[in-house]
This record gives structure tokens, C-alpha cells and sequence, in this order.
């Protein structure tokens, strides 16, 4: 049992972030980043069409260029077990199953020449009909065993037919969101040497214990054989969080030149078809409510597309089923399967999409009541989790609207949409609500007493820029009882105790914990005063309030939206968040996290698409020039809040995940706030100046 | 292969390179310098910007061969001695910065930007083209959009920037 942490010394300071010195000066060595004698390097080959066969592979011109030490195709690489995951399984076949597929590599001693010898090898392909357009009654269309991570893909309560037939008020609406890569900036890359006495990969990855464990398990090595170093990484977003296709196929180029580091870093054109993405999704939702706004039936319908190979099924509709009270609602999730690269986790994957339609038809709903869309959701709080039926551990949802809009400036708000204007430009507010999930996972921690109050904190945590290795030196003093200064943490690497990925905002709590739990246990040891080399290791226990409570964090997004009238061009003014997410370990960094997720619903809600043509099955904003992510002109001037929320269920330190919940909901807030300045509903994202011309 | 010299935060560092390589594969594959990121290598995201004779260049868009002789910059050459660049501090102070990845080419856009702004470059949110700009914070969003930030810290930048301009 590990104890709540009560001493609060470090844990909730303004702190500098740990790295911040070496990354200021570029000095923080990201995967790539090696540069030992001898490295040789890689140029992925893509498949040309979206489904196919290789008829035939030339690489006569690229093995004449000076430098090129190998080419390697399905005709030459190593067997991959049969069980492994198929988006893993390259180079195993001729059969093509994605446009972009990885086909083959070229392995040379320059990047220039691998470059120019990639360029020259020939890939005949006898083409196949495709199928990449995911449509709402697609004839391919199943509902799914589970969806991500495990969740019922079906749920049902109550008559919801019967319930919207006689509701005063009703919404019946679909939503359309396109697919959406994570693009973190920096982009996956490997450095890997293989040698008799194991193989040691520099991998850009949320999660180093799960990338030796895959790597293992697909080249049949004992896991102890083989070192994922990873001390920084360049954002992931959820892209990094399980070990993608180009890691493969820099291990099989590493294996043809034992002892020489191979490096791979990959283009944005090779990563967008093979480091996964945001599934496109079309959510139709239905609500039914009485007279004064209380929901009497709620339906969220969700059809998503899925990986012919593989089965990525997006959470799209479960936060739906948690958020408000109702006494009919009923959630489903449909896939369909198409020669598209297989779909993965990207930045709060499930309610990202879902609740931008819920709190979309939300505000839908308020405008046909003649209801304040906050009132609307204050009216339909639960008493407990509708899901569930279990008592909330905290619900800070209508402290955040409550805060937001005093903040905001919400009161006195005209509902009436389409008649502010300022020059050229229409002026609207919207608002929209947040939610996430407390996952806590399973990870070990060790930590060691150096003598003179200072102890060394070890744990194979991963920072991709959320501030881990700033916050967990913070809990660990406080677990401790010494300086912030007094802790030498080590996170990055699988020498290191095992971690659970950097995924499902659950670092912290998962990490936190463990630390917090091997820190007491040497404290209770040693009566408080571990002599030097005194140490212990020790794993992070289930939550014990598992079953009895229902945990997540909640907030309020609140937007202000200018349209310019005569270019249909939207841009957010101002933004403004209010979030209880527990104890906040450390509000600089955590302060950067909610930031960063409402810049990213920023992008979703007005610029970011990605585009398959399907003519060629083939993704036509494959780089960061097609794809625009939101830039510095994009964005204005953001207020962060959140309100002092204690739990002591969720975890030893109280805290709750922060890297995800930022993104939840921020583009409805946009979404409404677009049509409360001119009148416009656009219930399909991004909301791109096409869609907002004419207004006059 | 061609023999060249790069002036380097100070360092004088000779090199032969193939007429093909960039000058970001130049600094980050052949001399070891880590300051400058690959994050798109086409002139999209700003990672790799460096100053080369004081200006800001995209250094995945220039070829080494055609700096032979330059003075090269980095965001590790930008403060005097050991100590970091007033921006360097103000990004560490206002948080303006998460992964860290871009942070480099941030920088370095940063002292370029400020020193344009401070020659009397206009940008396209200039009212006035022909008055010393105002580096308000639409000016300064505006001539810090070549460089891109996934995490989404660019309201931290912007007021770590402000504060130093001012």
C-alpha cells in the first residue's frame, strides 16, 4: 500500500523545466543525434500503389553507385514470425497493402549516395483495385469486438428511440473529421547496431521498454540482448508510442553490416503513410431533451476506418457515455477496412473526435432550447458516472464553466448568432467542455541512497516534452523528504526498470507512483535514514479505488472567433481554458501542456487535414507544406487556468494526466464560437474558408 | 569531395563534403553539431535554422559548398562564454519550449527577427512600410511563422521574445 504523498515541498513548485539548459542550446542528443565511427546509412523504398503485387525489383543502378553497401527487398530480408503485428511483418511478401508501404531499403555509406541510389531502383508493381473512402454506409461496415484500449464497442441504456420521438427538443446531426497526423517535429528515427553480443537501438519513442520488447520479440532475441536508448524525444503525440515499421527495417539493414550503426531518420513524405494517424470518423449524434434542457436521450454513432491488415478501432463515442446525465443513451462504433496505413494513437485518440461532435451538438442543442449552452451543461450533470453508476473521485467540470466564463467574460453574452461585426470581420464566442480519462499502468522504480541526503532516482520513463524529467524529481523529493536539487534521476533508457509508455496521460501517475512507492518502502527500511548504497525496487500497485470510483479530469474551453466576411478566413482572437486535473505537480510545465493541446485543437478545428486521393489511394499532404499544422501567426495570446482540485483516489500525489486533455473539446469551442459570429454551422472539419464564403 | 571551411560558434572547422550535402548534414552528420534539427529537410518547419553571417538561413536549404568560408551560428554559439543568450533565459523562464526540438531554430529565427526588426524590415504585418516597425505581437507571430512548434508552445515564445525586445 503505498501512502498519499503529504509532504509538499517540491511537488506544485514553479519550476525551470530539468532539460530546458541543454535544449536551449541544442545540446539534448534526440535519437538521431549519434555520430559513431563508421555509421552507414538507410533510404527507405515505398510502395507505389495502394494494393498490389511486386512483379519484379531492379536494383542493378542503385548497387553501382559509389558507396551503396546493399539493397534489401522481400526477396532478401529476414523472416518476420507469422504472429507479429502485419504493419510490422515488411519486406515478407510482394503483396503491397498500403500506398507507401515500406518495399525495401537502401543502405549506403553517405546519406547522399543512399539517397541517390534509392532514386534509382525500379519497383514493378502489378496494381490491384483499392479502396481507401471511408463512407458512412459503406457496405464493409462491422462493429468491432472491442475498441481502443478495451472498451465495448456497443453500449445501450434505455429506450432511445422512444425518448427523442417525444423529447421538446431534439438534435439529430453528423459531424465529419478527416484524418490527422501527429507530426511530431521531430520525425521517427533509429540509430541501431547489431552485433553478436546485442543490439543497441537510439529510438525515438515514447516507450523504450515496449520498443526492446517488440524488437525482441520479432528478430527472436532475448530481451535482455537488446538496449532502447531514448533520453529525449522530439514530441510523439501518441506517434511514437508503439514501435513503427521503419525500426524493422533499419534492424534488418543493421543485421547485413554487423557492428556498424545503421541510421534511419525518416522523410515527412515516408513517415506520413508509416508512423500511423487519426482514423477520418463521421459521427452522427442524436439528443432529446425536455423543455428546460435536461437530456433525456443521448446516441453518438460513429463510423472510422481501420487498416485492411490491421485493427485500430478509435474510442471515438466512449466519452460520451460518461459525460452527462441521461436516461436513454445508446453509443456504437463502426469500422471499415480499407488499403490505408494502419491507423494508431494520436493525442487523446477517441476523445479528441468524439467530443469535438458531442459538444458540437451540444451547442446545437442550446441554440434550438433558447438555453445558455453553459447552463445546458450545468443542467445535465450527473450525480455519478453514467457509465458506470460510480461515484465520481472528482468532478470539476461545472467549476471549470463557472471559472471560464467569469474569466472569459461570459455573462451579458447575446446568443444571437451572426450580428456582431467589426469592419469586415464577424465576431462569435463559443464554449465546449473537456474530459480524459486517469489511466494508471504498471512500471517498477528504483531508488538508491548516495549518503548525505541525496539519493539517485532510476526508472525507464520517457520525456517527450511533457516535463518528465522535471516532475518526477519533484515527487521523488518530496517522497524522500530532501531537496529537488538532492535527486539524480535517470529516465530514457531499458537498462533502466521497466515503464509503461509515455501514453494515455498516465506518465506521472504510473511513474509517480512507482517512485513514490519505492521511495517509501526504503524510507520504512532504513527507520527514515537509508545509510549509502541502501536500495529498493519497487513496482507502482493498482489503484486500490479501481472498482469504487470513477476517475478522470475535466475543464472548459471558451473561444473568441473572428470571420472575415468577405474571405470566409476564421481566426481564434482569444482562448481561454479552465481545467481540474488534480494536483498539478508542476504549473509551468503543466501549464505548457494545456497549452499545447488547445494549439493543437487549434489546428484541428481550422487547419489540419490529411487528404487521400482516391483515385491513386494516395495521401496527397504528405509534408509539412500541405499539412498545415498551426504556425505562430495562427495563434493568439492563450489564458491557462485550472482550479484546486484535491483527490485522493487517483494516485499517491494526487494528480491527474495533463498531456491530453487540452485538445479535448478546444475545437468545438472554435467550431461554436464560428457559428455564434456568423450564423453558419460547419459540422465538418477543419473549418476552412471554402466552407465560410458568402456570408456577406 | 570538396574541401571548404566552416567558421562554426567561433570554431574554425575545415571539412571536405560532397557537392550534395546540405548544410544542416554538413554540421549535424560530419561535424557533430547537434544544435541545428532535421525536422522536415525542405525549407517547411524552421527546425534547422542557423545564422549564417548574422542573417537567419534554412540550413536544409543551402548547400554546404556554397557557405565555404561563412561565419555559422548555431543556438549553442548565441550567449557569451558559458552563459546563455538573454532569449535563451527568457524561453527558459516563460516555459517556451516542450520537446525541445524546434527550440534551436527558434532561437536562432529569434536573434535574426529581432536584429531585421531593428534594421527597419517590414513584414506583411506591417501597417506602415516605410516607419520603423513596432515589434508588437502580430509582428512578431509574423516573422516567427517560418518556425513551427508541435507542442504548441508559441505563446510562450511569443512573450519570451516580447520581453526581450522590450
Amino acid at each position: 500500500m503505498t501512502d498519499q504523498l503529504t509532504r509538499r515541498a517540491a511537488v506544485g513548485e514553479d519550476r525551470r523545466r530539468a532539460d530546458g539548459r541543454l535544449k536551449v542550446l541544442g545540446q539534448a542528443r534526440y535519437a538521431f543525434e549519434q555520430l559513431p565511427a563508421g555509421a552507414a546509412y538507410l533510404v527507405p523504398l515505398l510502395a507505389p500503389v495502394a494494393r498490389g503485387r511486386i512483379t519484379a525489383i531492379d536494383a542493378a543502378a542503385a548497387l553501382a553507385v559509389d558507396g551503396v553497401l546493399g539493397v534489401l527487398t522481400h526477396e532478401n530480408a529476414p523472416a518476420l514470425p507469422e504472429h507479429a503485428r502485419p504493419p510490422l511483418r515488411i519486406l515478407q511478401s510482394p503483396d503491397i497493402t498500403h500506398r507507401g508501404q515500406f518495399v525495401g531499403g537502401v543502405l549506403a555509406d553517405t546519406p547522399e549516395a543512399a539517397a541517390r541510389a534509392a532514386g534509382l531502383v525500379r519497383v514493378e508493381v502489378d496494381a490491384a483495385a483499392h479502396d481507401t473512402a471511408l463512407a458512412w454506409d459503406h457496405p464493409d461496415a462491422y462493429v468491432p469486438d472491442t475498441v481502443n484500449p478495451d472498451y465495448p464497442a456497443v453500449t445501450e441504456d434505455g429506450d432511445v428511440d422512444g425518448a427523442l420521438a417525444s423529447a421538446a427538443h431534439a438534435v439529430d446531426v453528423t459531424y465529419r473529421t478527416p484524418m490527422h497526423h501527429n507530426h511530431p517535429m521531430e520525425p521517427h528515427t533509429t540509430v541501431v547496431t547489431w552485433s553478436d553480443a546485442g543490439v543497441e537501438l537510439h529510438e525515438s519513442t515514447q516507450h523504450p521498454h515496449g520498443v526492446r520488447a517488440t524488437v525482441a520479440e520479432l528478430f527472436g532475441l532475448d530481451p535482455e540482448t537488446v538496449r532502447v536508448v531514448a533520453p529525449y524525444v522530439g514530441g510523439g503525440f501518441g506517434g511514437k508510442g508503439q514501435l513503427h515499421a521503419h525500426a524493422v527495417l533499419a534492424c534488418m539493414a543493421a543485421q547485413t553490416v554487423p557492428g556498424r550503426p545503421v541510421k534511419l531518420a525518416l522523410t515527412r513524405r515516408q513517415l506520413v503513410p508509416n508512423a500511423g494517424h487519426r482514423t477520418p470518423t463521421i459521427q452522427r449524434v442524436r439528443l432529446g431533451a425536455e423543455a428546460d434542457g435536461r437530456l433525456v436521450a443521448i446516441e453518438h454513432d460513429v463510423a472510422e476506418h481501420t487498416s485492411r491488415i490491421t485493427e485500430f478501432a478509435e474510442q471515438t463515442a466512449v466519452a460520451t457515455r460518461m459525460m452527462y446525465a441521461a436516461g436513454a443513451r445508446r453509443t456504437r462504433h463502426r469500422l471499415v477496412a480499407l488499403d490505408v496505413p494502419a491507423p494508431s494513437w494520436m493525442r487523446a485518440p477517441g476523445e479528441t473526435p468524439g467530443m469535438y461532435a458531442l459538444e458540437s451538438a451540444l451547442d446545437e442543442l442550446a441554440c434550438a432550447a433558447g438555453i445558455d449552452p453553459i447552463e445546458l451543461r450545468v443542467r445535465n450533470e450527473p450525480e455519478t458516472d453514467p457509465s458506470s453508476g460510480k461515484p465520481f473521485s472528482s468532478r470539476g467540470l461545472v467549476a471549470c464553466l463557472r471559472e471560464g466564463a467569469e474569466r472569459f467574460g461570459w455573462a451579458g453574452r447575446d446568443p444571437e448568432p451572426g450580428v456582431r461585426r467589426d469592419g469586415r470581420w464577424l465576431v462569435g464566442s463559443g464554449v465546449a467542455a473537456a474530459t480524459y480519462p486517469v489511466y494508471r499502468q504498471s512500471a517498477t522504480a528504483r531508488v538508491r541512497a548516495f549518503g548525505g541526503g541525496r539519493f539517485g532516482v532510476t526508472i525507464a520513463a520517457a520525456d517527450i516534452g511533457t516535463g518528465a524529467w522535471t516532475v518526477l524529481a519533484q515527487i521523488a523529493a518530496d517522497a524522500l523528504g530532501v531537496a529537488v536539487e538532492d535527486i539524480e534521476l535517470r529516465i530514457g533508457d531499458s537498462a533502466l526498470p521497466p515503464a509503461s509508455v509515455a501514453g494515455g496521460s498516465s506518465g506521472t501517475t504510473t511513474w509517480g507512483t512507482a517512485i513514490v512507492t519505492a521511495a517509501q518502502k526504503l524510507l520504512a527500511e532504513h527507520d527514515g535514514d537509508p545509510p549509502a548504497g541502501a536500495e529498493v525496487t519497487a513496482d507502482a500497485p493498482p489503484n486500490p479505488h479501481a472498482d469504487d470510483v470513477a476517475m478522470h479530469a475535466f475543464g472548459a474551453h471558451f473561444a473568441e472567433v473572428r470571420v472575415d466576411s468577405d474571405t470566409g478566413e476564421a481566426r481564434v482572437a482569444r482562448m481561454l481554458g479552465v481545467f481540474a486535473a488534480g494536483r498539478i505537480v508542476n504549473p509551468r510545465t503543466a501549464r505548457s501542456q494545456f497549452m499545447g493541446g488547445m494549439t493543437m485543437g487549434l489546428g484541428m478545428a481550422l487547419h489540419e487535414a490529411t487528404i487521400l486521393d482516391h483515385r491513386h489511394g494516395a495521401i496527397v499532404t504528405p509534408d509539412l507544406a500541405e499539412y498545415h499544422v498551426a504556425s505562430h501567426a495562427d495563434v493568439p495570446a492563450l489564458e491557462v487556468h485550472w482550479i484546486d482540485e484535491e483527490d485522493p483516489y487517483v494516485n499517491p500525489m494526487g494528480s491527474k494526466g495533463i498531456g491530453e486533455i487540452g485538445i479535448v473539446g478546444a475545437a468545438a469551442a472554435i467550431g461554436n464560437a464560428v457559428h455564434h459570429a456568423t450564423g453558419r454551422r460547419v459540422r465538418e472539419l477543419p473549418i476552412t474558408p471554402d466552407k465560410l464564403l458568402g456570408l456577406g | 569531395m570538396l574541401d571548404i571551411t566552416l567558421t562554426v560558434d567561433g570554431v574554425t572547422r575545415p571539412l571536405a563534403v560532397d557537392p550534395r550535402t546540405t548544410l544542416l548534414d554538413a554540421l549535424r552528420e560530419r561535424l557533430d553539431v547537434t544544435a541545428p534539427k532535421k525536422g522536415c529537410d525542405h525549407g517547411q518547419c524552421g527546425a534547422c535554422t542557423v545564422l549564417v553571417d548574422g542573417r537567419r538561413v534554412l540550413s536544409c536549404l543551402t548547400l554546404a559548398v556554397q557557405q565555404d568560408g561563412a561565419q555559422v551560428t548555431t543556438a549553442a554559439g548565441l550567449g557569451e562564454g558559458d552563459g546563455l543568450h538573454p532569449l535563451a533565459e527568457a524561453f527558459l523562464d516563460h516555459d517556451a519550449l516542450q520537446c525541445g526540438y524546434c527550440t534551436p531554430g527558434q532561437l536562432c529565427s529569434a536573434v535574426g527577427m529581432l536584429d531585421e526588426a531593428g534594421r527597419g524590415h517590414a513584414s506583411h504585418a506591417t501597417a506602415d512600410v516605410a516607419a520603423v516597425p513596432t515589434l508588437t505581437d502580430e509582428e512578431i507571430r509574423e516573422r516567427m511563422s517560418g518556425n513551427l512548434c508541435r507542442c504548441g508552445a508559441y505563446a510562450n515564445i511569443v512573450s519570451a521574445i516580447r520581453e526581450v525586445a522590450s
